[in-house]
């Protein structure tokens, strides 16, 4: 599990660690039963309190995302991740958000925008219609 | 056990006819990292030295573990690892000596881990202390504040002036001593974004007095950062109640709220202000704005 956090973020660093594993588990980089780190191994490597990252995990464990083993650790959960679609959802909202800012502001309609994004699918090869 | 470890009630501290320390309250809890921030001079230094026992309290009272650090030094002192900020070492000694010679002085001492620092941070058993670079000299003086895997461990700046390399091995250090359960550590730094990382509480200290001591988390959800679109050119910020400081020119500005968020986003409303942007404030912008606001109440030269 790779996830990295940062200052510039503007968002506290529990929220990051949140967000990121979320995000792992949503693009199915992280499968469920597979093991999170522990606590003090993440916190080592990510050079944040062991406290932030306990924090995330509880609040991991409360939405459902993971579920802690007693003595074993703590698992992506086998319900299979109930809030990957919402995840998702909310992960390609924020994406979308910010590019009808810029639409706007640089005063690109609609149409064009529609456009653009089937062109630059088009390009990239669209791999997500082979696998779905 | 949850309770605190150091408990500073009403210390002041002159130095001639300077106040170094004025009225200080601090409470840390058993098992967080506390960070300890402000400029040059304001008086970090001379609190940790009250804490270990170097200075008596001229007038309030210090704890650490219970105890009075200046009547109980060996039992006070035996369970502290301490870093300076000079890291006044022995120069005549050598490496293995140095660690052999600070050995004698603690019943606890983990020889193994001591080792096992020293590896880590390639230290060699035979090299005289005179000739370590800036960052081994860090490195060293860490081992020796850790090897007896002490219940406190305070660090007085401990990353000043070093390469990122050894800064990392200090924040390492950190979360490990704290990850083992019960350990409490307190370092003073103005390296904000490494406070912030790692502690769980901070208080800012500004000419001596304490003027924020919260957990981070309320410290970070209590400020925001606002950008302002005002319907017409301002030639200076808003007065805006509950606004740490602003800055911009013109209709945009942008200005750090302290806590009462709602309370700023009516007075911008009543202003026929817009908010176009937010976003959380790092801590060192919210100790800049802090530091900036408060009034110098003496001038320390």
């Amino acid at each position: 599990m790779q996830i990295h956090v940062s200052e510039a973020d503007g968002t506290p660093y529990y929220t990051q660690v949140v967000q990121q594993i979320k995000h792992l588990v949503a693009s199915g980089r992280l499968t469920s039963g597979e093991r999170l780190p522990p606590v003090r191994k993440l916190a080592e490597q990510l050079l944040i309190n062991p406290n932030t990252v306990a924090r995330a995990y509880r609040e991991l464990e409360s939405e459902g995302v993971v579920a802690s083993k007693r003595g074993s650790g703590v698992f992506v959960s086998d319900s299979g991740s109930p809030l990957s679609t919402k995840e998702k959802q909310r992960i390609l909202h924020d994406r979308v958000d910010s590019l009808l800012v810029a639409a706007r502001q640089l005063g690109v309609d609609m149409d064009s925008l529609l456009t653009t994004i089937a062109q630059r699918d088009k390009k990239l090869g669209n791999p997500s219609t082979k696998t779905k | 056990m949850s309770e605190n470890v150091i408990e500073v009630r009403g210390l002041t501290r002159q130095f001639g006819r300077k106040t170094a320390l004025n009225d200080i309250a601090l409470s840390i809890p058993r098992g967080e990292v506390f960070g300890l921030v402000g400029e040059n001079g304001a008086g970090k230094t001379t609190l940790l030295k009250h804490l270990l026992g170097l200075f008596n309290a001229q007038s309030g009272s210090v704890t650490v573990f219970g105890l009075d650090p200046v009547a109980n030094p060996e039992e006070v002192l035996g369970r502290i690892g301490y870093l300076s900020e000079d890291r006044d070492l022995p120069d005549w000694m050598n490496v293995q000596d140095l660690i052999k010679f600070t050995a004698a002085f603690y019943s606890n001492w983990d020889s193994a881990y001591a080792e096992d620092l020293r590896q880590t941070f390639d230290l060699q058993p035979k090299q005289k202390v005179k000739s370590l670079s800036r960052g081994q000299r860090a490195r060293i003086g860490l081992l020796l504040a850790l090897a007896h895997r002490p219940e406190l461990l305070i660090l007085d700046e401990p990353s000043s002036g070093l390469d990122p390399v050894v800064r990392r091995d200090i924040l390492g250090a950190i979360i490990r001593t704290v990850a083992d359960e019960g350990r409490t550590v307190l370092f003073s730094s103005h390296l904000l974004d490494e406070v912030q990382r790692v502690a769980d509480r901070v208080a800012l200290i500004h000419h001596g007095e304490v003027v924020l001591s919260e957990s981070l988390d309320d410290v970070l959800n209590s400020h925001c950062w606002l950008i302002a679109r005002f319907p017409e050119s301002l030639n200076e910020p808003p007065l805006i109640e509950g606004v740490l400081r602003g800055e911009g020119e013109g209709r945009e500005w942008t200005i750090l709220c302290n806590g009462k968020r709602q309370k700023v986003e009516q007075q911008l409303h009543a202003l026929r202000a817009e908010i176009v942007e937010q976003r959380t404030p790092s801590l060192e912008e919210i100790f800049i704005a802090r530091a900036g606001s408060i009034p110098a109440k003496q001038h320390s030269s």
